[in-house]
């Protein structure tokens, strides 16, 4: 497999965005240690980059390289080569490249502007979304011969993730306002990969105290050892998951 | 050599393998014919594991394969559209492949194709560069660059100039005296005159037959296979 999945990351490097994508991130990253003068504060903009930026970089990547890459996974096909051994080197080459890429852009500066537990946190939650999106990514992709609705089915995740799950939650937030729902909440969130990050990320900051009773819970459990476990477990199975689901459709499609 | 039992295989409602049924031999040249639509393609690429049939077996050597992929290492195909990915170098592509088939020893490489094409002199240019009848060419020259015992060929000789068209069939005709199956669809009839042994029919998905040509030739008494084949065609469709 290590074999193939030289030659995917090869291919990703002659293409040269993820240069593009790892001097974007380091820009950004510089500037903003730079622009704001409290760590707290950049830090939560960093944040912002890590949850949002990061996972639609990653889905839009992944997919449009899955459907580049068709030539060459029908080429294989013909060759002594397991099918699970394509599809599983194309996964480890683009998450593998797309996330050196952002530990190296967002890295090097946060080791000379910002070093410190959180900044470490920021860096894993970022390479494990990496994981994560592609992963997704990579279940709509293989679902759909037409290009375009690949595409569109995977902005859609992205966005389901990142905006629309985030409203559900508080409208349940809000209509069940009078009852102790915490518990469930917890449980919501742990359902949605953007959210754990989030959640895991907040809490090794100040600003935790301001989130109230439910801030209190939250770290509570995620600041315990178990907690911590916990929520890495999950993003883990995050990114196992769909990609399991992913070669299983993989190895009985026609091609 | 190759066995197919019972193989069934439809894209929703459209029924493209109906029941076929074939033994094919080392030495032979089998060449496989039908109107458009008929299901070569997709029998082709059922015994490349390309497409998986919902029923019936396809055994090489004896070894059930719709499941395996290590039996591919026998086995060269040529697509009837040449595939690369597009930034690549044609060198590049030949010792790409030649990495990812390692297991193949070193000394089985055949390369009298990229000698005879002059592939030498495009090794530099990028495949997305290239012409349709010169990445035909490539194509070719990886078919028979592991010298494998079974040669699948999806219309080799479209977009092939004659000259190179020529070489090819050479090589095939090479090849089968080497022990080899060759199994090729073409609507060229002249062609597979040429090179063809057997001649398998396949109609609407179901296998009509596998005859010799000298068969064929006797049982519908012409002289040439052109019009040997024209008269079975009518008489299916009566």
């Amino acid at each position: 497999m290590s074999r193939i999945i030289k030659y995917v990351m090869f291919d990703i490097l002659r293409n040269r965005f993820v240069i593009g994508y790892c001097l974007f991130i380091m820009l950004i990253t510089f500037g903003l240690l730079g622009l704001e003068e409290g760590s707290s504060k950049s830090t939560l903009s960093l944040l912002n980059i890590v949850l949002l930026v990061v996972p639609l970089i990653s889905v839009v990547f992944a997919t449009i390289h899955f459907y580049n890459s068709y030539e060459f996974m029908e080429l294989l096909l013909s060759q002594p080569v397991r099918r699970s051994t394509i599809i599983y080197s194309e996964y480890f080459g683009v998450s593998c490249s797309l996330s050196f890429a952002f530990a190296i852009g967002m890295g090097v500066p946060l080791i000379f502007l910002n070093q410190g537990l959180v900044s470490v946190y920021l860096l894993l939650s970022g390479i494990v979304l990496t994981f994560v999106f592609v992963s997704i990514a990579l279940l709509g992709a293989v679902n759909s011969k037409d290009k375009a609705r690949g595409i569109g089915t995977s902005l859609l995740l992205w966005f389901f993730f990142t905006a629309i799950y985030d409203g559900l939650v508080l409208l349940i937030m809000f209509s069940f306002s009078d009852y102790p729902i915490e518990k469930y909440l917890l449980a919501f969130i742990s359902l949605n990969p953007i959210d754990l990050a989030r959640v895991a990320i907040l809490l090794q900051m100040d600003t935790a105290v301001l989130m109230g009773y439910t801030g209190a819970v939250f770290s509570e459990f995620f600041n315990s050892w178990e907690g911590l476990i916990f929520a890495s477990g999950l993003l883990l199975l995050w990114a196992i998951l769909p990609m399991l689901l992913t070669v299983r459709i993989f190895k009985r499609k026609d091609l | 050599m190759i066995s197919v039992h019972n193989l069934h295989k439809s894209f929703g409602k459209l029924k493209v393998l109906d029941d076929v049924n074939v033994t094919l031999e080392a030495g032979q040249v089998v060449a496989l014919i039908g109107p458009n639509g008929s299901g070569k393609t997709t029998f082709i690429r059922s015994i490349l594991g390309m497409v998986k049939p919902e029923q019936g077996s396809i055994l090489y050597n004896g070894q059930e394969i719709l499941k395996a992929w290590k039996y591919r290492e026998n086995i060269g195909y040529m697509p009837q559209l040449a595939k690369f990915p597009e930034r690549i170098q044609v060198k590049e592509l030949l010792d790409m492949m030649k990495d990812i088939r390692k297991n193949n020893k070193v000394d089985n490489i055949d390369e009298e194709l990229i000698e005879l094409f002059d592939l030498k002199k495009i090794y530099q240019k990028r495949t997305g560069t290239l012409s349709g009848g010169t990445k035909q060419k490539v194509s070719a020259a990886l078919t028979f660059l592991f010298n494998p015992n079974v040669l699948i060929l999806d219309e080799p000789t479209t977009g092939l100039d004659p000259v190179s068209a020529e070489i090819l069939k050479n090589k095939i005709t090479k090849e089968q005296s080497k022990q080899k199956l060759v199994l090729i669809t073409s609507h060229i009839l002249s062609d597979i005159e040429e090179v063809a042994s057997h001649v398998m029919y396949l109609h609407e998905g179901k296998m009509q037959f596998v005859k010799s040509i000298e068969q064929l030739k006797m049982e519908t008494q012409e002289v040439s296979l052109n019009k040997a084949i024209v008269k079975i065609m009518q008489q299916e469709i009566k």
